[in-house]
């Protein structure tokens, strides 16, 4: 009965969505104030009733009903209660439902939060975000509907996919969804822009915090995902440049350079339908991602059970979404118009400059990653596109941005002077070249790469701290406290700094992992020692274990250095009964300075087995920078003048990026 | 007025809807060999279990028969390995191991402990004949007829489903040519 109940309310969801995203936009281009009033209400059924198929197919997890086919598929009555619950987002369906939720959640909080944004805009956007949800539901109805009946029920479950069965992966693709979703309120307000034919700096103040909060999640979405990938793969590494990897990496990219376009749009005005076009990629890039997991047109190691009638209908979705979103950005853009124009050095040229570089990485990724389908589809021949193309063109466009990100954010706006900014970041660049040296002087030896993330790290948080100590600096003859200073600072422009330390801690992690980490493949008895980088790693023994649904083997690693003991490691190799998969999972013992890696190989002859032994140093920096990233991004949309209500507050642009162009702070006084 | 700017975005998607399109009548898995068709390699290899005993290629002429290649330290072997044995037990078609960079104690090991469905390995320590076979991942399956023609080749491992759908079905029409 519950899961009719889910059936019936994804098909009244439906037509709620199908309301939303029609009466509304009519309403907005006639000017009738009542077919507008529905967008909410609309918003708000829809959102009720995709949360109760979602209750109902939990429920269905929960209860083990194994006469629905996806839980048959994707549960098992021995799987511990949290993966029954994650597993509803485990397989294609469910992950659908889960999308839709998440979209709804956006809606709901659009929907809550716009009470400034005049009534036709939301309209339109709130219609835009219930069409999206129409082709959703409408994909999920014709060719995945996760209700399904299974007749004979069968007596238990196909168990959830191994691989899935991780705590970071109950999580991992709930904040992914929130960041892909996210972008569709991004999409929908430059749409709406494009259909009312005006996109102000205030229009891009409504924007930003909603841009700003889903690409904070997309990126610990994509942390989650790597870190996941680190210990549960098993090879130690944290980036493989996947196509599904890179299908949550192109919109990210996109998204940087959106809230950075925005920046300028909300300050200068400039930058205008550039702006409108990020909005609508970054979005468009997200269902590509969909449409590239799920149709099976690349090979991957993530990829879903794949049909081509499910990769023919989101084609046709993503024809009808993109391409008619283009053809309106075509027609209708040059109404939006271009904005305000700047000087050669000014912080829009870095800016500019900065969007280009991440758009160009961009293409990059999107090219390396379909390439092997284009080449297919010309029938050129089968080939692979890995690693070695990747960072031979990424990391040379990356290595501007970082030395821009030091310049940048000190820049004033419309025109700056070289001289001056150089004057002002002199000893941010000693103390990077002074990191250097002392990198070197630490590990005794340094490559091209180490020193040159090293360099830019130092540089970037050198910078901030030229920027901070300057905007905290005792003003006039009775200087208030450094406390309150320190409270009046705007918290966009905290997030901005905080979020940018991330891009250092980020930068300094890769570079040192890249060139100072130490791998080794061993074959170990009990009783084996192998030395890694000083670290002397003993096998003590080996054990087999149960789970609640697999039988694992379990090594002991005793690890020493200089003799005195540093950790107790049990990496195992996992047998899921159910699938019969192995399953690596590694011991991992962390700290700020270095990673040491175990995990177990294959068994080889005599009892022995092949181990792998890592040391990584700063490898758990990659991750705590995209956590800065995210947590400098959520206190920026945290700020509450972004959702003022009352028109004289709106009217003062907020101090984030600037503190030149309002009168609070002037940062070079009488220009 | 310029108004390229405008349109390139639609243009550029339009392409690449168009290459997606084409992309899902692909399959990105089936990787083509150009050894299909074609006369298999020349090989002279030793026996695993035997090293003064040496096989060629053309002492297999005149049978139809399959080449897996396997190998000890290989985990991909180990799940194909059982659906290999029940094949085997059929009695289908002559079933040649090549054990691939390998040493002769691990690879006998293996077979022991694992069970051994090959009629007999061939012993390739440096890897040279897999090369030569254009060997991409371990294991790798190759049918190859009476003339020494390869007429089919899978990278991965072998299931039972594609026994049924593949080798059989090919079997049968080899064996009646």
């Amino acid at each position: 009965m519950i899961p009719e109940l889910g059936q019936i309310a994804l098909l009244l969801a439906l037509a709620a969505a199908v309301i939303q995203g029609t009466l509304p936009l009519i309403g907005a281009a006639r000017e009738r104030a009542d077919w507008m009033a529905l967008a909410r209400p609309a918003a708000q059924a829809q959102a009720v009733l995709v949360a109760l198929a979602f209750v109902c197919l939990t429920s269905g997890f929960v209860r083990n009903d194994f006469s629905i086919l996806y839980v048959a598929e994707h549960s098992n009555t021995s799987l511990p209660l949290a993966y029954r619950i994650a597993g509803v987002w485990g397989g294609h369906e469910g992950s659908l439902l889960l999308w839709l939720v998440m979209l709804c959640g956006w809606m709901l909080a659009l929907a809550r939060f716009s009470r400034s944004i005049p009534a036709p805009v939301v309209a339109r956007i709130l219609a835009v975000m219930g069409l999206i949800g129409a082709g959703f539901l409408l994909f999920m109805l014709t060719t995945s509907n996760p209700f399904e009946r299974i007749v004979p029920v069968p007596p238990n479950g196909n168990d959830l996919n191994p691989l899935l069965q991780d705590p970071g992966m109950v999580v991992h693709p709930p904040m992914l969804y929130m960041g892909y979703v996210g972008f569709s309120v991004a999409f929908s307000f430059a749409i709406a822009a494009l259909l009312g034919g005006e996109l102000s700096a205030q229009w891009a103040r409504w924007m930003r915090p909603w841009t700003t909060a889903a690409w904070s999640f997309l990126t610990l979405g994509i942390m989650l995902g790597s870190l996941w990938a680190y210990y549960v793969l098993g090879w130690g590494g944290w980036w493989f440049w996947d196509p599904v990897e890179n299908a949550s990496f192109m919109p990210w990219l996109a998204g940087t350079a959106l809230i950075h376009s925005l920046a300028v749009t909300e300050k200068r005005g400039a930058f205008k339908s550039w702006t409108v076009l990020l909005a609508i990629v970054a979005f468009s890039l997200s269902l590509l991602g969909t449409f590239i997991v799920r149709s099976g047109v690349l090979s991957s190691v993530h990829a879903f059970a794949t049909d081509p009638k499910r990769g023919l209908f989101i084609l046709a979705f993503l024809v009808i979404v993109i391409g008619g979103s283009l053809l309106l950005y075509a027609w209708r853009a040059p109404k939006v118009g271009l904005g305000a124009r700047f000087e050669m050095v000014s912080r829009e040229s870095m800016l500019l400059v900065n969007n280009v570089l991440f758009v160009v990485a961009m293409l990059s990724v999107l090219l390396g990653t379909l390439y092997p389908l284009l080449l297919d589809a010309l029938g050129l021949g089968k080939i692979s596109v890995g690693p070695p193309y990747f960072d031979t063109v990424f990391l040379p466009l990356m290595a501007p941005v970082l030395f821009l990100l030091g310049i940048g954010p000190l820049a004033r706006w419309k025109q700056s002077e070289l001289p001056a900014l150089a004057k002002r970041l002199r000893w941010a660049a000693g103390v990077a070249f002074a990191a250097v040296l002392a990198t070197a002087l630490l590990a005794g030896r340094i490559t091209l790469g180490a020193g040159f993330g090293v360099l830019m790290s130092a540089w970037i948080v050198a910078s901030i701290a030229t920027d901070l100590a300057y905007r905290l600096r005792p003003i006039g003859p009775a200087p208030v406290s450094l406390w309150t200073r320190i409270q009046t600072l705007p918290r966009p422009l905290l997030g901005m700094m905080l979020a940018h330390i991330g891009v250092a801690a980020f930068a300094f992690g890769v570079s040192m992992v890249r060139s100072y980490e130490v791998e080794r493949d061993v074959r170990m008895q009990i009783g084996d020692t192998t030395e890694v980088a000083g670290y002397v790693f003993t096998l003590r023994g080996l054990r087999n274990v149960k789970g609640p649904n697999y039988d694992a083997v379990q090594a002991v690693v005793d690890v020493r250095l200089n003799g005195t003991p540093v950790a107790l490691m049990h990496p195992e190799k996992r047998n899921y009964r159910v699938q019969g998969t192995a399953l690596t999972d590694a011991a991992i013992d962390r700290n700020l300075a270095r990673d040491l890696y175990v995990s177990l190989g294959e068994p080889v002859d005599g009892g022995a087995w092949i181990v792998r032994v890592y040391v990584k140093p700063f490898v758990d920096w990659i991750w705590g920078g995209c956590l800065l990233m995210a947590l400098g991004g959520a206190l920026a949309a945290s700020d509450r003048r972004y959702r003022a209500k009352h028109p004289r507050d709106a009217a003062a642009p907020i101090d984030d990026l600037t503190a030149t162009t309002t009168g609070t702070r002037p940062l070079e006084a009488g220009a | 007025m310029k108004r390229w700017h405008l349109i390139a975005p639609l243009v550029l998607f339009v392409l690449l809807a168009a290459f997606l399109w084409r992309g899902l009548r692909l399959d990105p898995r089936e990787l083509p060999s150009p050894l299909v068709d074609k006369p298999a390699p020349a090989f002279s290899l030793t026996r695993l279990d035997d090293a003064s005993r040496t096989i060629r290629r053309d002492d297999m002429l005149g049978k139809v028969w399959m080449l897996n290649v396997w190998a000890s330290w290989c985990e991909a072997c180990r799940t194909e390995h059982p659906t290999l044995v029940g094949f085997a037990k059929t009695g289908t078609v002559t079933i040649v191991g090549l054990n691939y960079k390998d040493t002769r104690p691990e690879g006998l090991g293996w077979l022991a402990r694992f069970g051994d469905p090959y009629a007999m390995s061939l012993f390739d320590e440096k890897g040279r004949v897999g090369i030569d076979f254009g060997v991409y991942g371990v294991p790798e399956t190759f049918v190859i007829d009476k003339q020494g023609v390869v007429r089919f080749k899978l990278i991965g491992p072998l299931t039972p489903e594609l026994i049924a759908t593949k080798i059989q079905p090919l079997l049968k029409s080899l064996g009646d040519a």
